[in-house]
């Protein structure tokens, strides 16, 4: 099963090298890893999606906690959560399909943040499913460039993962 | 006042009470050797290879549960470091390095003796740090000292780059540090402490099992207690031995791959068994899915990761080891259930029965020195007092079977790692701890190679260490698979070129004695030990070539299909 890990880390440099040579050094997988300094510049937020049994991703949260650098962390996947990821994609946009791709950047509440001729580039926001459905709709359209955020999570309600 | 780097980094030194620094110089390190030059408080022991530095800190760390400290230069010097940090790492050894590097300005240029020590030696140490500013330097040394010997120990790398050794800043070294990422679990929970009681004392066929961590928890005195008070049979992992006492008659040897015939089969059959820091690692396990088939497993630990990482477990508790026995034994104690003596007295008849297979007898008629005959005589010379610290292959395997610690602390030998050429430089390390005690390095012609040029340091400091080489020609432990499981087919492991060691010896100015036959075995020992008292003595000990270890657990076999002879 898929699990979505936040971690409220030190800012320090190396700290990203510690979680991912934690995962290669273990043979864990890691699916996507975003990662950003927060308000307190002091820390950093990281949102790490995983997959494995049960017993692995409790091996995993143990052996994240365990870092010393980590100050904090939380297995959103666990409760009630919202995930967001961003995709930007660069698609082809000449004849019928131009009119196409407005039309489903439109159902899918895409922007379209730059024009060409011959392209137009999407930007789209939303669960990574919704971004997979988006990718799928296009499958009529000649896809130049797709980048992908990774996952990004938060609690529901009035849960907080800070210090 | 104002200091330089170099001067603030040897005062944390002194200020952390560090009695003796192993390293080697070199130029990322030379401001701190000159402040080191200016100095008497901190005692440098200079090593001939930077891999010892690290083993004698080690053996240091071991013998004393004080943090080894070693200094050693940039590039090189690091990577030389590497295997006794590795070392250290995986038997939870708590050990500050303090590596020297290249100019901040210079860091990433590819600079002369530079390498991304920071990066090389995170995956083998607690943590590492970096020390980018003089301002930060006490901080960092302090953080280091207290990450390495809090929670589960282990290394802890600071790497100084050489200009800050250089710049000044006021030296104030604080007293006290907390980290709000780090903030080791101490106290065991209370509920599962009660639930465990309760499982422990529903046992009929209990079982206590335990590791290193005892040792480094220094719950060796509550140990006792806990198992002397419910009568219950022990055993200790290699890297557990001495936590309890070997002599005692609940003890019933070492468990694993080369432990006792008694030990595994009473781990198969428990239905209790009661795990103290220790990690069951695969050489204690044999094949999981075989491991304690009836058993409920309580598990105590200062890592929780260390918890439900191979074996699931009924009972968790995270905590420190020695304070979570001491509650153990106040609730056992308060508790209205009592040990189910009939039961125990029962279990006590099935493992008399297996002890009574007397799984470690060897030929004593042999004409050829029986290496398991050597250990028990340096055992016996020795009143079982000695440090013993050892290499890796057969020669340790027999040092744990044939010489009964009881004593912690005692036993020094690296188990997880399997390092071959730990065990003089460790020796170093003990000896220096304690100066009076009698220190025994047990190795073989093959594993003593490795670090012999500490010889040497050995000289220098004045060292009476002795060193049983039990020389069989051998990599003994790769000779012992190879006709097991590869045909006799002894690939590289022939190690019969050999230096004349009694000659070499004598070259570093040591004692060397040669002997050959088993009835001169006896004369050579007391030598060593008594007309050598204060001298080296290097025992070049010509045991039986064929000669292998048992009992074995084959690889992929349950605990309770050990080979006997």
């Amino acid at each position: 099963m898929q699990h979505i890990v936040s971690i409220l880390i030190e800012n320090e440099s190396g700290a990203l090298s510690r979680v991912a040579g934690l995962f290669s050094a273990r043979g864990y997988n890691i699916e996507s890893l975003t990662v950003a300094p927060t308000d307190d510049s002091s820390l950093s937020r990281m949102t790490l999606v995983t997959s494995g049994t049960d017993e692995i991703v409790e091996q995993i949260l143990k052996q994240l906690n365990k870092l010393v650098d980590v100050v904090k962390l939380v297995d959103l996947t666990e409760s009630a959560h919202i995930e967001r990821e961003m995709m930007l994609i660069k698609v082809e946009a000449v004849g019928e399909s131009r009119a196409e791709v407005k039309r489903l950047a439109d159902i899918f509440r895409g922007n379209i943040i730059d024009v060409t001729d011959t392209t137009y580039t999407v930007e789209l926001t939303g669960p990574g499913e919704r971004l997979d459905a988006f990718l799928q709709s296009l499958s009529s359209i000649s896809i130049h460039e797709v980048v992908r955020s990774g996952a990004m999570g938060i609690s529901r309600g009035e849960k907080v993962l800070g210090l | 006042m104002e200091l330089t780097g170099a001067e603030i980094l040897v005062r944390c030194l002194k200020e952390e009470g560090v009695e003796y620094l192993f390293g080697y110089p070199g130029g990322a390190v030379l401001h701190i050797y000159d402040a080191l030059y200016k100095q008497e408080d901190v005692k440098h022991i200079l090593v001939r290879h930077e891999q010892a530095a690290t083993h004698a800190a080690d053996g240091y760390a071991r013998a004393t549960g004080q943090p080894g400290v070693v200094l050693v230069t940039s590039g090189p010097g690091a990577t030389n470091a590497v295997t006794g940090i590795a070392t250290a790492y995986m038997d939870s050894i708590p050990m500050v390095v303090i590596t020297g590097q290249v100019p901040t300005h210079l860091i990433g240029n590819d600079a002369f003796q530079e390498c991304d020590s920071i990066g090389i030696t995170r995956p083998i140490v607690k943590h590492n740090f970096l020390v980018k500013d003089v301002k930060d330097l006490a901080e960092t040394i302090k953080k280091a000292f207290y990450v390495a010997s809090s929670g589960r120990p282990g290394p802890v790398v600071v790497d100084v780059p050489k200009d800050v050794t250089a710049q000044s800043f006021e030296f104030s070294y604080p007293k006290k540090i907390t980290m709000r990422s780090y903030s080791p679990v101490t106290k065991g929970h209370v509920g599962q402490i009660k639930k465990a009681v309760e499982l422990i004392l529903s046992a009929k066929k209990p079982m206590v099992y335990t590791g290193g961590g005892v040792i480094l928890g220094n719950g060796c005195q509550q140990l006792r207690e806990f198992t002397q008070h419910l009568g219950y049979p022990i055993t200790n992992t290699l890297m557990g031995l001495g936590a309890y006492p070997s002599t005692d008659k609940q003890f019933v040897g070492m468990l694993g791959m080369h432990g006792t015939y008694e030990a595994n089969m009473a781990m198969h059959h428990c239905d209790v068994l009661i795990a103290i820091g220790a990690r069951f690692d695969d050489r204690v396990t044999g094949n999981l899915e075989k491991f304690c088939p009836d058993a409920k497993i309580v598990h105590i630990d200062v890592d929780p990761a260390s918890i439900a990482k191979t074996v699931q477990v009924d009972v968790p508790i995270v905590g420190e080891v020695a304070d979570v026995l001491e509650s153990l034994i106040k609730h056992i104690n308060e508790s209205e259930a009592k040990v189910d003596t009939p039961a125990l007295e029962k279990w006590w008849q099935q493992i008399d029965v297996w002890r009574a297979q007397d799984c470690l007898k060897y030929d004593t008629e042999s004409a050829l020195i029986k290496p398991q005959h050597a250990i028990k005589r340096v055992y016996e010379i020795t009143n079982g007092e000695a440090y013993v610290t050892s290499d890796v292959g057969q020669h340790q395997m027999w040092a744990a079977q044939y010489y009964k610690f009881d004593e912690p602390r005692r036993w020094i030998n690296s188990g997880g790692l399997g390092t071959m050429g730990f065990g003089l430089p460790a020796a170093i390390g003990v000896q220096l701890a304690h100066p009076d005690k009698t220190v025994v390095c047990v190795t073989g012609e093959s594993s003593i190679q490795m670090c012999i040029q500490e010889l040497a340091t050995c000289m220098q400091y004045g060292l009476p260490i002795k060193i049983l080489n039990l020389n069989n020609g051998f990599m003994g432990m790769v000779r012992q698979w190879q006709e097991f499981f590869y045909d006799k087919r002894y690939s590289q492991s022939v190690m019969n070129v050999l230096p004349d060691f009694v000659a070499l010896a004598e070259s570093y100015g040591h004692v060397g004695i040669r002997v050959e036959k088993p009835e001169d075995l006896d004369a050579a020992l007391a030598d060593a030990f008594n007309k050598y008292k204060d001298r080296l003595v290097f025992l070049d000990v010509v045991t039986d070539p064929d000669e292998n270890v048992y009992p074995m657990v084959p690889a992929g076999a349950g605990l309770n299909e050990m080979v006997l002879v």
